[in-house]
């Protein structure tokens, strides 16, 4: 009898609480113009992921060698590069690689940082102590060298920069959910279940995952944005898409030496594109984070 | 506070030893047979035996870590394979030489502008001088740093010719024309680490103006700038100092990306030519001496922070 009502209570209340809380947290959302600019501003962009082929003018990989470095023009909206390519149609394609590396990556490193986070908050002691370690040995390099080195280590393909940004991101987000395990593990919930003999599997996931997700939820628009910086930076050194595929960074790297001979145009505008998607995306986290935490 | 201090000096030691441990498994254990990758596809197996003899990679990965480790001690990190035999350290000392330069120019500029941004918008907080600072710091932060210095390029290096679009100044030239020739690339890294050294100065302000202690300040009938001076300012900028050297790994991230678009001789430029020629001794020694510099600036933060707060000087740490 006291048995069910232990198990019974907390979770049914748990659950109305928090479905009412979900369709608060979004009308909240929906009122905030910081997360409508920057959500249509990203649809805009993964429409243009899924079916830039509708967009697109011309070929982005067809060269015209007779029209290179061609100012932006009627034929030619955002103008041509240096062997020709129509600029904007390489501009709309660029954003599909990155819109796939990116949100991959994220959700890989959300994945395994969580349950990092949750073994080394919920075990402590050694655990907790040389995981810690090895993640501050990790965040003393910035993203990006890392990610390179080990680019540079394995050779360089669509997958490996999944799992590399997917690896630097592991212990970033095992930090957060570390710390939110670590407030939640006192928590009279948590006991109660341990001492209905919930194994640690059970209670990490069962009882102490639903409760953290807010924060899990932060980290993964947040990471998503440094995800699409790291990609575009990466691309953009010459480790990440490789030519001729249309990528910003790549077509940045591409053509940013021929800005001072005047063709300003097959930069500035794949630059547009980068800064246009990372601000939206921060505009969208910032709010979840807002919405969540008010 | 001794005790915080050992503690702390302690467990930097051992992630640097982890990060050593990262930095030798991606340089030497992943890419497979250093010989091969220097003497290309073509060379014949006994001549990549030979070299790989030389170069000591074909021992065990301990004996061949421990070598590498009590070198890079020693000072010595090894021989580049891009350029042929000639050590590894004077390249990595003159890189990081120029890369300090370039950082002390940003922290000089962002340190100073993001606090004054942060307590501006903290001042006015909600209103209209707080939110544009806001989404502007946050729009500077996220924009990455070669897309910005695209833009700065072309607005102060071409359209207005105001300032010089190379970084370096070339041989001997005066201190002036130095600085001058890094104020642009400084600007990116800038506007990268404004908006989070302004959210940290703004989150801080707000918390204090907010305390008891600012309120019965201001009760007592104190002028509202010695408020803000002696009783905000003071309490405010202390976890501001903290985030700073938090933020060398993104400075640091950023010059990688910086000095590449200007194509200026520092570390980071270093590190991204080592690893396109595939020169590992030097790509290594270059990471190791980012990991150090990072944790060198984090521990001295720490210190300061200790220093600057009594609650963790007279204290004991907590966590």
């Amino acid at each position: 009898m006291s048995d069910t009502v232990l198990e019974a209570a907390p979770r049914g209340l748990h659950g109305v609480r928090r479905t009412r809380a979900r369709v608060e947290i979004f009308r909240q959302l929906l009122r905030s113009p910081s997360f409508v600019v920057g959500s249509i501003i990203l649809l805009f962009w993964i429409f243009c992921a899924l079916f830039g082929s509708l967009i697109e003018t011309q070929d982005p990989l067809g060269q015209n060698l007779l029209a290179p470095n061609a100012a932006p023009s009627l034929a030619h909206w955002l103008g041509t590069d240096q062997l020709g390519r129509d600029m904007f149609s390489r501009v709309i394609a660029g954003s599909r690689d990155i819109l796939l590396i990116s949100p991959l990556a994220t959700l890989l490193g959300v994945a395994c940082g969580t349950i990092l986070g949750l073994v080394m908050g919920y075990f402590g002691g050694l655990v907790d102590i040389l995981v810690s370690r090895f993640v501050e040995a990790v965040l003393a390099l910035p993203v990006v060298i890392v990610a390179f080195l080990f680019i540079v280590a394995v050779g360089h393909s669509t997958i490996t920069l999944i799992l590399v940004i997917g690896f630097v991101f592991t212990p970033l987000v095992a930090r957060t959910v570390r710390s939110a395990v670590l407030s939640e593990r006192g928590l009279d919930y948590v006991a109660s279940a341990r001492l209905r003999g919930e194994g640690p599997l059970n209670v990490m996931f069962v009882e102490i995952l639903p409760n953290v997700l807010a924060p899990i939820i932060v980290e993964l628009t947040v990471r998503l944005g440094y995800a699409i910086f790291s990609v575009a930076t990466l691309s953009f050194l010459g480790f990440g898409v490789q030519p001729p595929t249309p990528d910003w960074g790549a077509d940045i790297f591409a053509n940013y030496g021929l800005i001072t001979a005047g063709f300003w145009w097959e930069t500035l505008f794949p630059a547009l594109a980068i800064a246009t998607l990372v601000v939206a995306v921060n505009l969208v986290s910032d709010s979840v984070d807002n919405a969540l935490a008010g | 506070m001794t005790g915080f201090l050992a503690r702390r000096v302690l467990l930097a030691l051992v992630t640097l030893v982890i990060l050593s441990l990262i930095v030798f498994f991606a340089g030497q254990v992943l890419p497979g047979d250093p010989g091969r990758t220097i003497l290309g596809p073509f060379a014949s197996a006994a001549s990549v035996r030979v070299l790989d003899h030389q170069l000591g990679v074909d021992r065990s990965l301990a004996v061949q870590y421990w070598t590498w480790i009590t070198g890079m001690l020693h000072g010595n990190m090894g021989t580049s394979y891009e350029f042929q035999n000639q050590p590894v350290e004077p390249f990595v000392i003159s890189g990081l030489e120029n890369s300090l330069k370039l950082a002390a120019i940003v922290l000089l500029v962002v340190v100073p502008l993001g606090i004054a941004g942060g307590v501006m918008a903290a001042l006015n907080a909600g209103r209209a001088p707080d939110r544009a600072l806001t989404v502007l710091g946050l729009s500077a932060s996220t924009v990455p740093e070669f897309v910005s210095g695209i833009v700065v390029i072309m607005i102060f290096g071409i359209w207005w010719k105001v300032l010089p679009v190379s970084a370096s100044a070339g041989q001997g030239a005066s201190v002036g024309s130095q600085i001058k020739h890094l104020l642009l690339p400084a600007i990116p890294l800038v506007l990268v680490l404004f908006g989070y050294i302004m959210r940290m100065a703004r989150a801080g302000t707000v918390e204090a103006l907010d305390s008891d202690y600012v309120r019965t300040a201001t009760l007592k009938g104190l002028r509202r700038s010695t408020v803000i001076r002696r009783h905000v300012l003071r309490n405010s900028l202390l976890p501001t100092i903290t985030v700073i050297a938090t933020q060398t790994g993104y400075l640091i991230g950023g010059l990688v990306v910086v000095e590449t678009l200007f194509n200026y001789q520092g570390i980071g430029s270093l590190i991204v030519r080592a690893a396109n020629g595939k020169d590992f001794p030097m790509l290594e020694a270059g990471v190791l001496t980012i990991g150090v510099v990072y944790m060198v600036a984090t521990l001295l933060a720490d210190l300061a922070y200790s220093i600057l707060n009594p609650r963790i000087r007279l204290g004991g740490a907590n966590e």
